[in-house]
């Protein structure tokens, strides 16, 4: 078994989300949790419009 | 279910299944059966992870409990988004880091050997005894309403699953999985068009999502704060947190999928990807069941969806008790469809006095109708104990798709059943490889031995939980205990993860006491439940506690042990 602290040698750089706009793992996990909060919200909102 | 139907449902389970096979047929090393070539991208990761939590109950249940109970039951997932970011911002490099197989190697790491075998023994306890049931669950549904033979249907579906993961290994579950979820929705949207097509022809979308609401089928979100509640928003958020942290970042069958991954950032955003599309994926699948509520508003339900016990109960019983309701639930529905008539057409005529007074002649209706079926449910319950939910959308399946899809439908709940089964056996095998064979029996093994040995051990478990599945007599309620006790022992398998990443001055001694007291507290607390069940609460909450309290426990006992090597090391690998 490889030595774990050399790590995966071929381990490409992890700080580049390759993605547009949000370019940090920061703003991805905000932009998860945004869309969560409006799930909640559309889900709340559904619960009281049809009571 | 015709030849049509069969056609296209061997064609798809076995064209996945042999698809699998061929293309993971080069996995020859230990290290890419276990792990895979490290060549999945963030998409394969992200299905393969949501292939792995959707068993085939989901896709059976999930309608069944819509139907039931409306939309409510998402908000177990309300905890996936947090955990998820916890997972793939602390979880996901670590294990990345370290190379590991298996989710415990950390804990060996971490802490010592008494520890990481402490968090596999809990895994294949819990996965071990929930393998019978990912093919036995699925299996006693589509058994009886398509009249299959239970052991055939048993043995059918775990020889393909264990045939194509013992092939290739961690390859082939994440390969095959991304077939299968597709077979899924394919099959949950057509059912989805034909369900929409059958409702009433005057009948909107407002309309529907109104009779939906007025019997309380749209209730998604409760924001009380009744610990006895089962789902609501605050279990949701707080006490499935935990129990999604504890399946996706310490369960090996969620970890091998994502540390399988081309790098951190495919692991990652496989994560991200789950976070953000299961609750929808949810909302979606228990939408199908409030649009079936609403289908059966109009269309006589039958009043047992089990017909199959019913037949048998009426048979063996008071046939003539079994008959009498029969008819007064027809004539309670047809008198319903009346009340549902009056509210529709007050409600086009935007009349709100006459609306009002015709919605709650339908309440009082529904009522009326629960009443009865829940003397049915009581009078076949006496005997033959069965979830009725688990019924509801493959009688629906059956008696009102076309012939073609039925067999779509059949293959996407078997599709599931092995898709999950799979993960499971491939995660049951690496574990006991690499955490009990090699690092305890034989620590000299080659890799080629420990290649032959992972093989072994995916047959083993794969037939083993086979024979459990014939020979145990489970009935419903013993499924159900079995995922309890796995919601038992869960929360302190997380707890250890949690002092590892977060508690760097815990060292092995205090954490490995601390989860034997965290346990004994968990234990404790359920069992004086079921004596005392006014100090119970939703099982939901165990996972906070019982998480949390490991960590207390642990920090409390670390002043009386001595910080010892393996604690420098510690640090150095959590960092």
């Amino acid at each position: 078994m490889p030595d774990p602290e050399l790590g995966n040698p071929s381990e490409p750089n992890d700080n580049a989300t390759g993605l547009p706009v949000l370019t940090s793992w920061p703003a991805v996990y905000g932009f998860v949790l945004v869309a969560f909060s409006v799930w909640v919200v559309l889900l709340t909102v559904l619960s009281r419009a049809f009571l | 279910m015709n030849a049509i139907d069969y056609v296209v449902f061997l064609g798809a389970i076995l064209s996945i299944a042999c698809y699998g096979a061929w293309r993971t047929r080069d996995r020859r090393t230990f290290n890419t059966y276990l792990r895979g070539q490290g060549k999945l991208g963030w998409f394969s990761i992200g299905l393969s992870v949501m292939a792995t939590q959707a068993s085939a109950v989901t896709f059976l249940s999930t309608p069944g409990q819509g139907y039931a109970s409306g939309l409510g039951f998402v908000q177990i997932y309300f905890g996936m988004p947090i955990a998820l970011v916890i997972i793939a911002a602390v979880f996901v490099p670590i294990y990345r880091r370290l190379n590991v197989y298996t989710a415990y190697e950390y804990l060996g790491k971490r802490f010592d050997r008494k520890t990481r075998l402490l968090g596999t023994a809990i895994f294949l306890l819990q996965r071990g005894l929930g393998a019978g049931i990912t093919l036995y669950a699925p299996s006693i549904v589509l058994s009886t309403v398509m009249h299959w033979r239970l052991d055939v249907t048993i043995i059918c579906s775990g020889v393909v699953v264990i045939a194509y993961t013992t092939s290739g290994g961690s390859d082939a579950v994440s390969y095959t999985q991304r077939q299968q979820i597709a077979v899924i929705f394919a099959g949950m949207f057509a059912a989805l068009a034909v369900l929409w097509s059958k409702l009433p022809a005057d009948l909107n979308i407002t309309d529907t999502l109104s009779l939906a609401g007025g019997f309380g089928k749209l209730r998604a979100v409760d924001y009380s704060f009744d610990p006895h509640n089962r789902y609501t928003f605050w279990s949701g958020v707080l006490g499935a947190t935990f129990l999604m942290l504890a399946y996706f970042g310490a369960d090996q069958s969620q970890v091998q999928r994502y540390i399988s991954g081309e790098s951190v950032r495919e692991s990652r955003l496989g994560l991200m990807f789950n976070a953000i599309f299961k609750i929808p994926m949810q909302v979606f699948i228990l939408s199908l069941g409030v649009l079936m509520f609403v289908f059966y508003l109009f269309e006589t339900p039958p009043i047992y969806f089990n017909q199959v016990a019913w037949e048998h109960e009426a048979s063996e019983g008071d046939t003539e008790q079994f008959r009498s309701l029969e008819s007064e639930f027809a004539a309670a529905h047809g008198q319903q469809r009346q009340n549902l008539e009056r509210w529709i057409a007050a409600r086009h005529e935007t009349d709100e006095q006459k609306e009002s007074e015709a919605r709650q002649a339908a309440q009082a209706g529904q009522a009326r109708l629960d009443t009865i079926r829940d003397e049915a449910k009581r009078i076949v319950n006496l005997r033959t104990p069965t979830n009725e939910a688990d019924y509801v959308f493959i009688s629906f399946v059956l008696k009102y798709l076309p012939h073609g899809l039925i067999g779509l439908l059949v293959a996407a709940f078997i599709s599931a059943a092995l898709s999950s089964k799979a993960a499971e056996l491939s995660a049951l095998a690496s574990t006991t490889t690499v955490d009990i064979y090699r690092h305890v029996i034989a620590p000299s093994a080659s890799d080629n031995h420990c290649l032959l040995a992972s093989k072994a051990f995916t047959v083993a478990w794969g037939v083993g939980s086979i024979v459990f599945a014939l020979t145990v007599g489970m009935a419903e309620n013993l499924i159900q205990a079995v995922n309890i006790v796995g919601s038992l022992f869960y929360p302190v398998m997380l707890g250890l993860f949690l002092i590892g990443f977060f508690l760097p001055y815990v060292g092995a001694t205090a954490a490995f006491l601390g989860a034997l007291l965290a346990q004994a507290l968990v234990l404790g607390h359920y069992f004086l439940a079921v004596q005392y069940p006014e100090i119970g609460f939703s099982y939901l909450w165990y996972n906070l506690i019982g998480s949390v309290a490991c960590m207390v426990f642990s920090l409390i006992l670390q002043p009386l042990f001595p910080p010892s090597s393996s604690l420098v090391d510690s640090q150095s690998a959590a960092s």
